[in-house]
């Protein structure tokens, strides 16, 4: 062991190692080595050691007569049933009866495994003496001539040409992993900028999957809206939804604060995406009196009625908001796609629209 | 004739000896078992938390093997036909519909996955709290670092296994999990998108990512965490345990009961009883009921929605960040999600990695430590674990800032407020009155060795004064209170050599002679007491 950093004098003193207890008089914090053994009242009274000899095969009984309890719940007791059970309430009685049988049958093995060791086996404490880890320096200096001996053997420090291939050939293969990874996915490209929202796309009602008038949205109220022609059973339904779902709100038209915002809406009427802008959880809490929404997941707080700016939490940007309007039959329907990225952002998202 | 006497001499050796020879023949028992069958353990309570965490991993691949014999991890949608009538007809991946099967319709599948559940809970705390002990006691100086680095291993793909295994049955709170993933994979600048849909095999949700979760979850992970687990083991049978100082326990020995039979019972015996409470927690009490939540889709959400606890501090970065967003030469730069998700959150992880490296080096100390410390006697490294553990617990507040909001009655941008600016201060004050508590603790033990404790017994002296007795401590309490080592702060040195010639200092060994002040300059250790101390005080005019 050695110290290469600091000097002697500034490393504390090492205690007395095993063995050399110096006299307390010289030294009264030395180490006056292991104390002599206690011993327990199993070790002295036969009686008790029968005691805890009993204990330990209750326990071990115990857990034999759960495992049977364990089988008998397994076969007699029906998967539907409930039971109550205080404090907890009603639940499901397979589920108590399994664990708690299970749980009281390993329990009682540790208990008394545990016991068994505490009361019964020695409790006369040991030594064992450690050994250094480093290796002495004649094992040292074998090993460091033997690693020189066998490069010098390969050669490999010689062969400059064989040593730089061999660490090109090695170096570049991995990068044949690296391609077939490339097969994970399809590149980006533009996915993320559109979503199935185009001119003339009618707005339905994520509830009762009908198409939406302005009259079946009052003032104060918040509607889920799809675009048209998307069904749950759609296969890519999932990835589309992700991008397309729409929330709906009704404000009097002159509390909207934001030009664009005015513009695009219908009668108050205003379609903003419910993807959040942060990490992409969808909003679902929207306060009818500030016309404020926030997602539950982060707090991000967006005002509807200005743009769909952010107002707190950790969101970067405003909600896109859908720019709407009603078509001859009297539905509400999109006038083109969100004129951003919906959802959270990302590297592209900035580059040219 | 020479077959009957192989025969008299086999009948001679008992069975189980025959078998052993057999084995050692072959596999050189006999040698392996000399070294460790009556290997010395060392008791103290603390020294059974990274056995919870032993267990519980054991007990996770025990359960864990036979959820994946009822578990579909597919993304296909199927109507769902079974037992729990609220979510018959609906559509669902087949990941949730056979996860409702395991819990409905297997018997004994719910206590399974419950005991999965918890199992995994308990694992990732045990190896929080085990780590917290290695800590706290030094026991990650030499020769241990490296086996702290396996720990440290061990507990981030803890954390990674335990998110991919959430995130596997496909329900509504999972998913959203998984989509706040996303959006911070999204975020990193440059490759975020393509790591994105190569991670997804395009847009979120698209249909991969269960399968995929799934080979994470049950080999990956697992298989790399198995090979740290044995090494982890197999160092500390090779380093022997740690131990703290006492009576006759030295750097040189470990003091303590056999493996056989002792710790054979007692670290068996705590596997059934680990298995056992967990088994009857599961019993009762509920964790992750996928049915009450429903199955994923991307634009329906539940409030309160809350990861499992060891995620809940990643959870926390990215609720109190603000949202900033930057244009960068065209691109987005989201650094509101990157900063929390891509430089805090791994760097919360690495300082626990590097922190004993970074002591060594202060320390300047190259030799081997099996005593371990009491967390008073070390008080800047005891300041700046529970500091760190006091930033964990902010950022935990902060993830569970709407709880807090809720059950409490308090404005959730004042609880973010609170949590923003306790990033900061919260550590910073914690790491201060440590080290105060430790410095008086030092104290205390200071006084105990030099005066004696504290009898509670009062005497009246012939004059009428009044004076408590104390009583000098024995040779057992006077080693074990002085056992410990003091270092002195490091020196710059002069500032020219002996020939004269000025001395090039580095910029690191200056930082290196101010952090070593930080940790043992004065005010920051009591200095224990002397032999000399000590006999003044007992040899002269006795007790006052």
């Amino acid at each position: 062991m050695s110290n290469h950093d600091i000097p002697e004098e500034n490393l504390p003193e090492r205690s007395t190692a095993h063995g050399e207890v110096s006299v307390p008089d010289e030294n009264p914090f030395a180490d006056p080595g292991l104390p002599p053994h206690e011993h327990r009242i199993q070790d002295i009274d036969e009686g008790a050691a029968r005691r805890s000899e009993r204990t330990v095969a209750l326990l071990f009984t115990i857990s034999m007569l759960c495992t049977v309890g364990f089988i008998a719940s397994y076969f007699a007791i029906p998967r539907d049933k409930s039971i109550f059970v205080f404090p907890i309430g009603h639940i499901n009685a397979m589920n108590f009866a399994l664990g708690l049988t299970l749980g009281v049958a390993l329990f009682c093995i540790g208990a008394g495994a545990v016991h068994w060791a505490r009361t019964l086996m020695s409790d006369v404490e040991i030594a064992d003496e450690r050994h250094a880890i480093e290796a002495d320096p004649e094992t040292k200096q074998k090993v460091l001539a033997d690693f020189a001996q066998g490069a010098k053997e390969s050669a490999l420090g010689r062969r400059g040409l064989i040593r730089t291939t061999m660490f090109g050939a090695l170096a570049l293969l991995p990068l044949s992993g690296v391609f077939l990874l490339g097969g994970l996915g399809p590149k980006p490209e533009e996915k993320l900028r559109h979503t199935l929202w185009a001119k003339g796309k009618l707005l339905v009602n994520m509830n009762t999957d009908q198409p939406l008038r302005p009259a079946d949205i009052p003032v104060g109220s918040l509607t889920f809206a799809k675009p048209d022609g998307l069904e749950e059973s759609d296969e890519d339904f999932q990835q589309q939804i992700a991008k397309a779902a729409l929330m709906i709100i009704r404000i009097q038209p002159e509390n909207i604060k934001d030009k664009r915002e005015l513009d695009w809406s219908h009668d108050g009427i205003v379609a903003y995406s419910k993807i959040c802008t942060h990490v992409g959880c969808p909003i679902s809490l929207y306060e009818q009196q500030t016309h404020h929404v926030l997602c539950p997941c982060h707090q991000s707080t967006f005002d509807l009625s200005d743009g769909g700016r952010v107002l707190f939490g950790p969101a970067g940007h405003a909600l896109p908001q859908l720019h709407i309007g009603v078509n001859q039959d009297g539905f509400l329907e999109a006038r083109g796609d969100f004129a951003e990225p919906v959802g959270p952002a990302f590297w592209e998202r900035g580059a040219e629209k | 004739m020479s077959s009957t006497t192989r025969n008299a001499s086999r009948r001679q050796a008992p069975a189980g000896e025959r078998v052993a020879d057999w084995a050692d023949g072959r596999l050189g028992v006999y040698s392996l078992a000399k070294s460790n069958m009556r290997k010395i353990f060392p008791d103290h309570w603390s020294f059974m938390l990274g056995e919870v965490c032993l267990y519980s991993f054991i007990i996770i691949i025990l359960t864990g093997v036979y959820l994946t014999l009822f578990f579909h991890p597919s993304m296909n949608e199927v109507v769902y036909h079974g037992s729990y009538v609220p979510l018959q007809g609906q559509l669902m991946s087949e990941a949730f519909n056979s996860t409702l099967h395991i819990s409905f319709d297997v018997r004994g599948g719910l206590l399974i996955r419950q005991i999965h559940h918890w199992a995994a809970l308990i694992f990732i705390g045990g190896m929080l709290v085990h780590m917290m002990r290695v800590f706290f006691t030094g026991a990650f100086r030499k020769p241990r670092e490296v086996n702290w680095i396996f720990g440290f291993l061990l507990l981030v793909l803890g954390m990674f296994t335990g998110f991919t295994g959430y995130s596997l049955p496909d329900d509504l709170l999972s998913g959203t999990g998984v989509r706040f993933m996303e959006g911070a994979i999204l975020s990193t600048p440059i490759v975020g998108t393509y790591m994105s849909f190569f991670l997804f095999g395009g847009e979120f949700p698209g249909g991969d990512f269960v399968a995929r979760f799934y080979t994470v979850h049950i080999l990956l992970l697992p298989g790399i965490m198995m090979g740290l687990l044995v090494g982890h083991l197999i160092l500390v049978f090779y380093h022997k345990h740690t131990q703290f100082a006492g009576p006759g326990r030295t750097e040189k020995n470990v003091v303590g009961m056999p493996l056989l039979p002792v710790y054979m019972a007692k670290a068996g015996g705590f596997f059934f009883l680990v298995f056992g409470v967990i088994a009857i927690i599961a019993a009762i009490a509920s964790i992750n009921p996928i049915w009450a939540i429903g199955p994923y889709r991307p634009d329906q959400v539940s409030t309160g929605a809350q990861p499992d606890w060891y995620m809940g501090f990643s959870e926390g970065l990215i609720r109190v960040m603000p949202g900033w967003e930057i244009n960068f030469l065209g691109h987005t730069l989201v650094l509101g999600v990157a900063i929390p998700l891509i430089v805090v959150f791994p760097l919360v992880l690495v300082v626990i990695a590097v922190y004993p490296f970074l002591e060594a080096w202060v320390t300047g100390d190259r030799r081997e430590h099996h005593i371990l410390d009491r967390p008073r006697n070390a008080p800047t490294r005891t300041g700046l674990g529970v500091a760190w553990l006091t930033w964990y617990f902010v950022m935990l507040v902060g993830g569970g800032n709407d709880l807090w909001a809720t059950h409490f009655h308090l404005s959730i941008n004042s609880i973010t407020w609170f949590v923003r600016i306790a990033f900061f201060v919260a550590p910073v004050l914690a790491f201060l009155v440590t080290k105060r508590i430790c410095l008086g603790l030092q104290r205390r033990d200071r006084d105990k060795v030099l005066h004696g404790r504290e009898s509670g017994i009062i005497k009246r002296l012939p004059h009428g004064e009044f004076i408590e007795v104390h009583e000098p401590l024995d040779a057992d309490q006077l080693h074990t209170l002085t056992a410990h080592e003091q270092y002195e702060p490091a020196q710059l040195g002069p500032a020219v050599d002996e020939n004269g010639v000025e001395r090039q200092v580095s910029r690191g060994e200056k930082l290196r002679t101010k952090l070593s002040k930080g940790y043992y300059g004065e005010g920051n250790q009591i200095p224990k007491p002397t032999v000399e101390e000590y006999k003044e005080i007992t040899s002269g005019h006795g007790h006052h």
